[in-house]
C-alpha cells in the first residue's frame, strides 16, 4: 500500500520535472539550424559517420580515406553537385568506396539535405 | 597503378584476349605481391604476415610487447589436450590427422576432388568428430579455435602452400575471388575497397591492413574479443561492418573466400596463432 502512495506522489513530480526539462530543450532543438543538425548527423557513427574517412573541422580522430572536407563553397559553386556526391559517390567515381548515402537510404532525404547544408558551411 | 580493382579487371581482360581464359591464380598472386610492393616499398614481403603491424611502426611497438607474454598461449595448451583426448571409441582427433606433427595447417584449405568442395581445417576437424560419433564444435570460437591454435603453432615457420589442382577447384577459387571484389551491404563496399585500394589508410582510428598475409596467423586472439576467434568469425565481422548479412562460418561462400585469400599468401610463412587489436 505504502508503495502505491509513494508512486502517486512521485508521478506528478516526475511529470513536472520532465516538462521543465522539455521547456528548456525543445525550443533549442526546434530553433537549431539545419546546419547544426546536419553536423550532428554527419558526426553520428550510426548515421553519416563521415569522420570515418574525412577530416572535418570540429571532429576528432578522423580517418584519411577521403580528402579533408573544406573550402566547399569554392569547390562546389553548384550545391546540387555536392548533394549528388553525397547521394551517390559512384556516379562520379564508379569504384568509390564512399557509401551512397541517398541511393542506399543510409540517410533519409531530410537528413541528407541537412548534411549538405552543414558540409556547405565548411 | 593506384587502383587495384581496375588493375585486376584490366589484367583479366588482357589475359582473356591473349589466352581465351581468365588470369591464373598464380598471376593473380604475383599481381597482389607487386601491388603491395609498389604501395609499401620499404616493407619486406615476409613481414606481411603481421598485418597492420607490418606497415605501422607506432602500433607495432605495443604489439611486440604484448607478444612477449602472448594471451593465446594457454589456448595452445588447451588445444593440444583436446586434440589428443580419447574419443569414446578410443581414437582421437590426432588419429584423423596422422601427419600433424609435421605441421599441416599451412596446407589448408584443400580441394576435395571427390566431393568437389573446398575443405578447410576447421571443417576437417568437425568431420572427424562426426565420423567418430563425437559432438561437433561450434565454428567461431571456443574449442575449435583452441585446436586450430595448437595445429597452427605446429605449422609456424612452414610455407603456406595452397593448391588449385583442377578445373573444378579453379571454379571455387574464382568464386572466392569474385566475392572479394563484390560490393556488399547497405554501405556498398567490397573487401578489396578496404584491404587493397585503401590499405595503409585510416578508417577513423583504425589503420587498414593489407590483404597479403591476411590468413597466416589465424586463429587470432583479439583484444576486442578477449578470446580467440577463427578466420570466418573475422569475415563475418567485416561483412557486418558494411551492414551486410554475414554468411555462416564454413558456408560455401566463406570456404571459397578463404581458398582465394589463402592462395594469395602462398609462399609466406605461417605464424598462427596471432594477436591483434
Ligand atoms: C568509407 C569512406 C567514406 C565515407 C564514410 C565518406 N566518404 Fe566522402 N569521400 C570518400 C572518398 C574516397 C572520396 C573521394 C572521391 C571518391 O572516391 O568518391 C570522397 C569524397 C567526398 C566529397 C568530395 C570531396 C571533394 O574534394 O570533391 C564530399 C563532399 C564527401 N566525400 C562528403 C562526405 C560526407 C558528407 C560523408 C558522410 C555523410 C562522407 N563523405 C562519407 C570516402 C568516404
Ligand atoms: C569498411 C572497411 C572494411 C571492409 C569492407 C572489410 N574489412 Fe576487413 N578489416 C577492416 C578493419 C578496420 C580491420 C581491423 C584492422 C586491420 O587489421 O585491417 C579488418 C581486419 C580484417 C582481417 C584481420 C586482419 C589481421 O591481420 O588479423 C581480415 C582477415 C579481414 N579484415 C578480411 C576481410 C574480408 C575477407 C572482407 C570482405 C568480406 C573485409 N575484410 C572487408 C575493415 C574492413
Amino acid at each position: 500500500m505504502k508503495f502505491r502512495v509513494d508512486f502517486s506522489t512521485a508521478t506528478p513530480i516526475a511529470v513536472l520535472i520532465i516538462s521543465l526539462i522539455f521547456s528548456i530543450l525543445v525550443p533549442s532543438i526546434a530553433f537549431a539550424g539545419d546546419e547544426e543538425q546536419g553536423k550532428a548527423i554527419a558526426f553520428d557513427r550510426k548515421k553519416g559517420n563521415c569522420l570515418a574517412c574525412h577530416a572535418i573541422e570540429g571532429g576528432s580522430l578522423p580517418g584519411n580515406i577521403g580528402p579533408p572536407l573544406e573550402n566547399m563553397k569554392n569547390r562546389y559553386p553548384d550545391k546540387a553537385k555536392l548533394r549528388d556526391q553525397i547521394f551517390d559517390a559512384t556516379k562520379r567515381n564508379p569504384n568509390s568506396i564512399m557509401p551512397p548515402f541517398g541511393k542506399h537510404e543510409i540517410l533519409t532525404k531530410d537528413e541528407l539535405d541537412k548534411v549538405v547544408e552543414f558540409i556547405y558551411t565548411l | 597503378m593506384r587502383n587495384f580493382t581496375a588493375y585486376i579487371v584490366i589484367t583479366g581482360i588482357l589475359c582473356g584476349f591473349a589466352f581465351g581464359a581468365q588470369a591464373s591464380p598464380e598471376s593473380d598472386r604475383k599481381a597482389f605481391v607487386e601491388y603491395y610492393k609498389k604501395k609499401f616499398p620499404k616493407v619486406k614481403k615476409s613481414e606481411y604476415v603481421n598485418g597492420v603491424y607490418a606497415i605501422d611502426a607506432a602500433s607495432r611497438a605495443q604489439w611486440e610487447s604484448i607478444e612477449e607474454f602472448p594471451p593465446y598461449e594457454i589456448f595452445i595448451d588447451e588445444g593440444e589436450t583436446l586434440f589428443k583426448k580419447k574419443f569414446k571409441n578410443g581414437k582421437s582427433l590426432a588419429s584423423c590427422f596422422p601427419d600433424y606433427k609435421k605441421g599441416i595447417a599451412q596446407t589448408y584449405p584443400q580441394w576435395d576432388s571427390k566431393r568437389k568442395m573446398v575443405v578447410t581445417l576447421p571443417l576437417a576437424i568437425n568431420e572427424c568428430l562426426k565420423k567418430n560419433g563425437e559432438e561437433e564444435f561450434e565454428y567461431n570460437k571456443g574449442k575449435i579455435a583452441s585446436v586450430l591454435a595448437y595445429l597452427g603453432f605446429l605449422s609456424r615457420g612452414k610455407t603456406i602452400s595452397v593448391k588449385v589442382p583442377n578445373k573444378d577447384a579453379r571454379a571455387a577459387y574464382e568464386d572466392g575471388k569474385k566475392f572479394y571484389y563484390t560490393r556488399r551491404g547497405q554501405l556498398n563496399m567490397a573487401c578489396a575497397h578496404c584491404h587493397l585500394d585503401n590499405a595503409g589508410k585510416r578508417i577513423r582510428a583504425d589503420i587498414l591492413s593489407p590483404a597479403l598475409g591476411h590468413t597466416s596467423h589465424f586463429p587470432v586472439y583479439r583484444a576486442k574479443w578477449q578470446e580467440l576467434g577463427t578466420l570466418h568469425r573475422r569475415f563475418g565481422g567485416c561483412n557486418k561492418q558494411v551492414r551486410a548479412k554475414p554468411f555462416k562460418p564454413q558456408s560455401e561462400e566463406y570456404r571459397n573466400l578463404e581458398y582465394f585469400l589463402t592462395y594469395m599468401s602462398n609462399g609466406l610463412k605461417s605464424n598462427a596463432p596471432g594477436m591483434r587489436k
